[in-house]
C-alpha cells in the first residue's frame, strides 16, 4: 500500500426501510423485493464503474447508510462490499460502517457483514421506551434492540454506535434519563453514542400532526433540560462529546463523519447521494427510475466551490467539532489567515462568549453556549 | 378644427359604487363610439388605447372624447370624464363632476344601492347634474332589476322606469345608454365671446410639454398665445397648445371654447401651480369672479417612509420628487428617526393614496420601503397660545406645555343589511364612534350614520367592516372638522430604549389595549437575541404593558446528514439573509416588517 495516495471516503445509500418513521425526511421508503434487487444491482454497477476514475485514491472509510441498509438482502449487501474491496484500494485500518435497525438483523446476518469486512455498526435505538418508539413510528421494541445488540456483540462487533433521541412527543425528562442510563449501562458499553433532539422537518407526517395539534412537542424548557442531561450523563459514563450531537469513548470517534466536517474527499453512491471531490460538490439524481437506468450518468447539481465558499465551509463544518478548526490549516489551505477573513466575526463571537480560542490561537472552537447556538454563529461565517 | 356646435356636445361622467361596473361601461362606450369623427380618424389611436388599458387601475381622472352617431342622424361629441372611485379623492371627484353637465348612475342589478352610490349621486345632484340611472349586470342569476329600479326611485327620488337594463361586461343594452346620453344629458351652455373662465379638474406633468391642464371651458375661448392666469395660485403663462383627448393621446386643436373639455399647455413647471378646482382666466381680459368651490387640498394622513437600505435615501428623494410632479396632493419633508435613519414624513389624502404611492415607489422606482404607522394631523394647543399641526408623534411637545389637543372627525355613512347592524354598531362603538342615526332603505337594509375620529378608520377599519359583515357593508365618509379629544402619545421601548418610529398618538381610553397588542405583536416579530429583551409600552414615561422576548437558547441543527452540505448551507444563508432585513436599535435587531405589522391590530 502506498501511503502517498490521497484519502477518500465512500458513502453508499440504501433508500429502503420497512416503514418510514414519522419524523424522517430522508430519501427512503419501503420497496418490494424486485425493486430492491434492481437497486442493489445498479449500485454495484455504479461502484464498479467509478473505480477507474478514483484509482488515485485510497479509501479510509465506507459508510452504508439509509434508509435502513439492513433491510437489503444480506447477500446483496455483502456482494457490494466485496465489489468495494476488489475494485478500490482500502487503507489497512479502513472503517466500514453499516447502519442497522432492530427488527431487521439477526446474528447470522451480522456475521455475514462481519465476514464482508464491516467493523462498525450503527444501531438506531432512539428510545428505551416502547411507547415513545411507537409514537414516532419506529417499527421495533426495546426488546428487539436488546436482541440486535446482543447479536452484534456475539458476531464480534466492538465498535458500535447507538442512536438516541430527545424531545420526542410525550417524552418526559425522567424517561429520557432512563434511555441514557439504559444505553450507557449496556454490556459491553457502546463505543459511540449519537444523541440528538428531534427536529421537526416540514413535509413529514409528524410535522402535519403537530400542525393540526394532534401531537404536542415537548416544551423548550424540557428540551434544554434533556440536552443538559445528555451532556452530564454521557460524560459521567466516560463519553467525550466531540461533535454537536456525537459522543464517543476515547479513540472511538466516527472517522467517516469527521471526514465530512474536515472536508475530506468523499464520493456518494446510490440515489440522492452527495459527493465532494477536489472542491467540487455534486449529487446523484433523486429519481429512482433514472438511477436504475443509468447509475453512472445521473450526477447533477455540480458546484465548483470558490475559495470564498471553501472558507465558509471550512468554518461552519469545522466548528461542529468540539476541537474546532485549526487556524494554521486554514492559512495553509487558503493563503490568508482566519484573522484576515473573519477577524471581526471571530472577535464579536469571542466577546459574546460563543467562541473560544485554544492552544494560543491555534484552534478556534464553539463554547458550550456556542454549541447550543451553532447556527447563529455559523451563519455569520457566510461571506457577502 | 371647425367651429363647434355646442348643442352637439355632451359632457358627462359615470358614478357608481365600487365594483358596480363603472369602468367596464366606460370601456363599452369608448368601443361603441368612434374616438374621432370619421374625417379625423387616425390609425394610431386604437393602439394607444390598448396601451392605456394594459395599465390597469387608474387613480387619476381619465378623460376621453368620443364621437357618437345618434339615431337622429347627427354626430355628437361625448366627453366622458371618468372620475376616481375612492373617498380619498372626493375633492377631485367633486371637481370632475363640476366639469360635467350630466352623469350616468350605474347600479348593480343584484346589489342595488350601496353607500358610495348614494354619496356619489348626491354629490352629482349637488353639482346640478342631470342624472339618469342604468341597471347593470342584468344577466346575473341574482339580478332583480325591478326591485333596484324601485329602490332608486324610493331612495334617491329620480325617475328610473326607463333606465336601460344592461350588461356592460357582455355588451348588452349599450346602444340605449348612448341614446339616453344624447337625450337626457343637456348640451353645455356658455358664451364663447365672454372673458375666459375654465375649471381645472386635473393636471399632469409631461417632461416635454410641462404641466398639461385638464379643463372645462365654462365661458370664453382659449387658444395658442392666450396669456392665462390661475386665479387662486396666481401663476401666469402664455398658452403653447390647446387640444382634446383621444384615448391615451393628446390631439391638438385651434381653440377651446365655452362648453368644451380639453387640455392646455403653457410651459408650467409644477402641478402645484395648477391646483385642481382653480379657475383659468385670460390675464389680459380676466373674468370678474372665479368659479365657486375651489379648496386647497390638505393631506389627511401622514406616515414616515424610509428606504430599507439607508444608501437609497437619495433615490427615494428623487422618486418622491418625480411623483410629486404629477400629484399635487403628495407632500413630503425630510425627517430622521433614531431607529430608521434618514427618511421622509409624507402626507397623503388618505390610506388608499398612501398605498398607491408606496406601491409606485416600490414598483416603478424599485425601492424597498419601511413605513411607519400612518397617523392623522392633530392640532396641539399649547399653553402659550401656540397651535401646532402635529404630523409626527415624535414632535409632540412635553405634556406640561399642552393645553389641549384636537383630532379630525369624519361623518360616516355605512350601508349594511339588517342582520349585521349589531356587529357594525359594535365596531363603530369600539372605534369611538358617535351614533347619529339610522335610516331603513327598503325592508332589509339600513344606512347607519356615525361620527368617527379619522384616526380610528385609517388603519384597518375598512377590513374590519368587511369581515364583520361578510363583505356586505359599504362605507363612505366626509371630513367634518376638528374636535377636542383626550389624546396621549404611546411610546414603545425595546430593551429599555424608546423606538421613535413606533410611537403613535392614541386616545387615552384605548392606550392600554393598543399598547398591550403592540407588545404582543412585536414579541412575535422580534427574533430571539443572545439576551432577554423587554418590550414595553409607555404613556408619559409610565409603563402600561410589557412582553419579553426570551434569550436564544437553542439554534442548532442537531443531526446533520453528513454528505448533504448544500442543504445545511442553505439554512445558514436563510438565517443570514433574515439578518440583513433588520434594523439595529441599540443592541437589538428589529425586522423591518415589525414596523408595519403593528398596523394591523384588529384581530376579530
Amino acid at each position: 500500500m502506498t501511503s502517498k495516495k490521497k484519502e477518500l471516503e465512500l458513502y453508499i445509500h440504501i433508500p429502503f426501510c420497512i416503514r418510514k418513521c414519522l419524523y424522517c425526511d430522508f430519501l427512503s421508503g419501503p420497496a418490494d423485493e424486485s425493486r430492491k434487487t434492481a437497486y442493489m444491482e445498479a449500485l454495484a454497477r455504479e461502484i464498479e464503474g467509478r473505480a477507474g476514475e478514483l484509482a488515485e485514491y485510497q479509501v479510509s472509510s465506507v459508510f452504508v447508510g439509509g434508509g435502513t441498509p439492513s433491510v437489503a438482502e444480506v447477500g446483496q449487501l455483502a456482494r457490494l462490499l466485496w465489489v468495494v474491496r476488489e475494485k478500490y484500494q482500502l487503507t489497512e485500518d479502513v472503517e466500514i460502517t453499516v447502519e442497522v435497525n432492530p427488527g431487521t438483523v439477526d446474528r447470522e446476518k451480522l456475521e455475514v457483514y462481519r465476514a464482508a469486512g464491516v467493523n462498525r455498526l450503527s444501531i438506531g435505538l432512539q428510545s428505551a421506551d416502547d411507547g415513545e418508539l411507537a409514537s414516532i413510528g419506529r417499527i421495533h421494541t426495546v426488546k428487539q434492540f436488546e436482541e440486535a445488540y446482543g447479536a452484534a456483540v456475539a458476531a464480534g462487533f466492538e465498535n458500535i454506535n447507538v442512536d438516541v433521541m430527545s424531545a420526542l412527543p410525550g417524552q418526559n425528562r425522567e424517561n429520557y434519563r432512563r434511555t441514557l442510563e439504559y444505553v450507557t449501562g449496556l454490556q459491553p458499553k457502546p463505543a459511540h453514542i449519537s444523541a440528538y433532539s428531534l427536529i421537526l422537518e416540514e413535509g413529514t407526517p409528524l410535522y402535519e400532526r403537530v400542525q393540526t395539534g394532534e401531537i404536542e412537542l415537548v416544551e423548550e424548557e424540557t428540551d434544554r433540560l434533556m440536552y443538559a442531561d445528555t451532556k452530564e450523563l454521557l460524560k459521567a459514563a466516560g463519553y467525550e462529546r466531540y461533535e454537536i450531537s456525537n459522543y464517543a469513548l476515547p479513540g472511538r470517534e466516527c472517522r467517516h463523519n469527521c471526514g465530512y466536517w474536515t472536508r475530506k474527499n468523499y464520493v456518494g453512491f446510490g440515489i440522492g447521494a452527495a459527493s465532494l471531490l477536489e472542491n467540487v460538490r455534486f449529487r446523484n439524481t433523486d429519481d429512482m427510475r433514472q438511477y436504475l437506468k443509468s447509475p453512472l450518468e445521473c450526477r447533477r447539481d455540480w458546484q465548483q466551490l470558490t475559495p470564498g465558499e471553501r472558507q465558509e465551509e471550512f468554518m461552519f463544518l469545522g466548528l461542529r467539532l468540539t476541537a474546532g478548526i485549526s487556524t494554521d490549516a486554514f492559512a495553509a489551505e487558503f493563503g490568508v489567515t482566519t484573522e484576515q477573513v473573519y477577524g471581526d466575526v471571530i472577535r464579536k463571537n469571542l466577546q459574546d462568549g460563543l467562541l473560544v480560542c485554544a492552544e494560543n490561537g491555534a484552534r478556534i472552537a464553539l463554547t458550550e453556549r456556542g454549541l447550543d447556538l451553532a447556527n447563529y454563529v455559523m451563519s455569520q461565517f457566510l461571506q457577502d | 378644427m371647425a367651429a363647434v356646435d355646442r348643442s352637439k356636445i355632451r359632457n358627462f361622467c359615470i358614478v357608481a359604487h365600487i365594483d358596480h361596473g363603472k369602468s367596464t361601461l366606460a370601456d363599452r362606450i369608448i368601443e361603441k363610439t368612434g374616438l374621432l369623427t370619421s374625417r379625423e380618424m387616425q390609425d394610431q389611436v386604437l393602439d394607444n388605447m390598448e396601451l392605456e388599458r394594459e395599465r390597469g387601475i387608474t387613480i387619476k381622472a381619465q378623460t376621453v372624447r368620443t364621437v357618437y352617431k345618434a339615431k337622429d342622424g347627427e354626430e355628437y361629441i361625448f366627453n366622458l370624464i371618468d372620475t376616481p372611485g375612492h373617498v380619498d379623492f372626493n375633492y377631485e371627484v367633486s371637481r370632475s363632476l363640476a366639469a360635467c353637465d350630466g352623469a350616468i348612475l350605474v347600479v348593480d342589478a343584484a346589489q342595488g344601492i350601496e353607500a358610495q352610490t348614494l354619496a356619489n349621486v348626491y354629490l352629482a345632484l349637488d353639482h346640478d347634474l342631470d342624472v339618469f340611472p342604468v341597471i347593470n349586470k342584468i344577466d346575473l342569476p341574482s339580478a332583480e332589476p325591478q326591485r333596484v329600479i324601485e329602490e332608486i326611485e324610493d331612495v334617491i327620488g329620480i325617475e328610473a322606469q326607463d333606465a336601460p337594463l344592461i350588461s356592460a361586461k357582455n355588451g348588452i343594452g349599450i346602444d340605449e345608454v348612448l341614446e339616453q346620453v344624447v337625450t337626457k344629458i343637456p348640451a353645455p351652455k356658455g358664451d364663447p365671446e365672454a372673458p375666459l373662465k375654465a375649471l381645472i379638474f386635473d393636471s399632469l406633468y409631461d417632461s416635454y410639454k410641462g404641466v398639461i391642464i385638464f379643463c372645462r371651458i365654462v365661458e370664453g375661448t382659449v387658444k395658442k398665445g392666450t396669456n392665462i392666469r390661475m386665479m387662486a395660485t396666481g401663476a401666469r403663462e402664455e398658452v403653447v397648445e390647446v387640444g382634446y383627448f383621444g384615448a391615451g393621446q393628446f390631439i391638438p386643436c385651434e381653440e377651446l371654447s365655452a362648453g368644451m373639455v380639453g387640455y392646455i399647455t403653457a410651459s408650467i413647471k409644477n402641478v402645484k401651480d395648477t391646483a385642481v378646482g382653480d379657475t383659468v382666466t385670460d390675464a389680459d381680459r380676466p373674468c370678474a369672479e372665479p368659479l365657486p368651490g375651489y379648496k386647497k387640498v390638505l393631506s389627511m394622513v401622514y406616515c414616515g417612509l424610509y428606504p430599507a437600505d439607508g444608501a437609497k435615501y437619495p433615490d427615494l428623494r428623487d422618486a418622491l420628487e418625480k411623483l410629486q410632479l404629477n400629484d399635487a396632493s403628495l407632500n413630503f419633508e425630510p425627517e430622521t428617526s433614531i431607529a430608521l435613519g434618514f427618511g421622509f414624513r409624507c402626507g397623503f389624502l388618505g390610506l388608499l393614496h398612501l398605498d398607491v404611492i408606496q406601491e409606485r415607489l416600490e414598483r416603478e422606482y424599485n425601492l424597498d420601503l419601511v413605513t411607519t404607522a400612518p397617523g392623522v394631523v392633530y392640532k396641539v394647543f399649547k399653553t402659550n397660545g401656540e397651535v401646532i399641526e402635529l404630523t409626527n408623534p415624535s414632535n409632540l411637545p412635553d405634556a406640561a406645555e399642552i393645553e389641549h389637543m384636537e383630532e379630525p372627525i369624519v361623518t360616516a355613512e355605512i350601508m349594511v343589511t339588517s342582520e349585521f347592524i349589531g356587529s357594525i354598531m359594535e365596531l363603530c362603538q369600539e372605534r369611538r364612534g358617535r351614533y347619529l342615526g339610522m335610516e331603513y332603505i327598503e325592508g332589509t337594509r339600513a344606512l347607519l350614520k356615525y361620527e368617527l375620529p379619522l384616526n380610528e378608520i385609517i388603519y384597518d377599519f375598512f377590513d374590519a367592516l368587511k369581515s364583520r359583515s361578510r363583505g356586505y357593508a359599504s362605507f363612505d365618509y366626509d371630513i367634518k372638522g376638528y374636535e377636542p379629544s383626550k389624546l396621549v402619545k404611546l411610546d414603545i421601548l425595546i430593551n429599555h430604549e424608546e423606538v421613535d418610529a413606533l410611537s403613535f398618538i392614541v386616545h387615552g381610553d384605548s392606550a392600554y389595549e393598543r399598547g398591550r397588542k403592540m407588545c404582543e405583536k412585536l414579541k412575535e416579530e422580534i427574533p430571539r437575541h443572545l439576551f432577554e429583551i423587554p418590550i414595553q409600552a409607555a404613556v408619559g414615561g409610565k409603563v402600561i404593558a410589557r412582553e419579553t422576548v426570551k434569550a436564544m437558547r437553542k439554534d442548532v441543527l442537531a443531526k446533520c446528514y453528513g454528505g448533504d452540505i448544500t442543504r445545511k448551507k442553505k439554512l445558514l444563508e436563510k438565517q443570514k439573509e433574515g439578518k440583513k432585513r433588520m434594523r439595529q436599535v441599540g443592541n437589538v435587531e428589529i425586522p423591518q416588517k415589525a414596523f408595519m405589522s403593528v398596523l394591523k391590530l384588529d384581530d376579530k
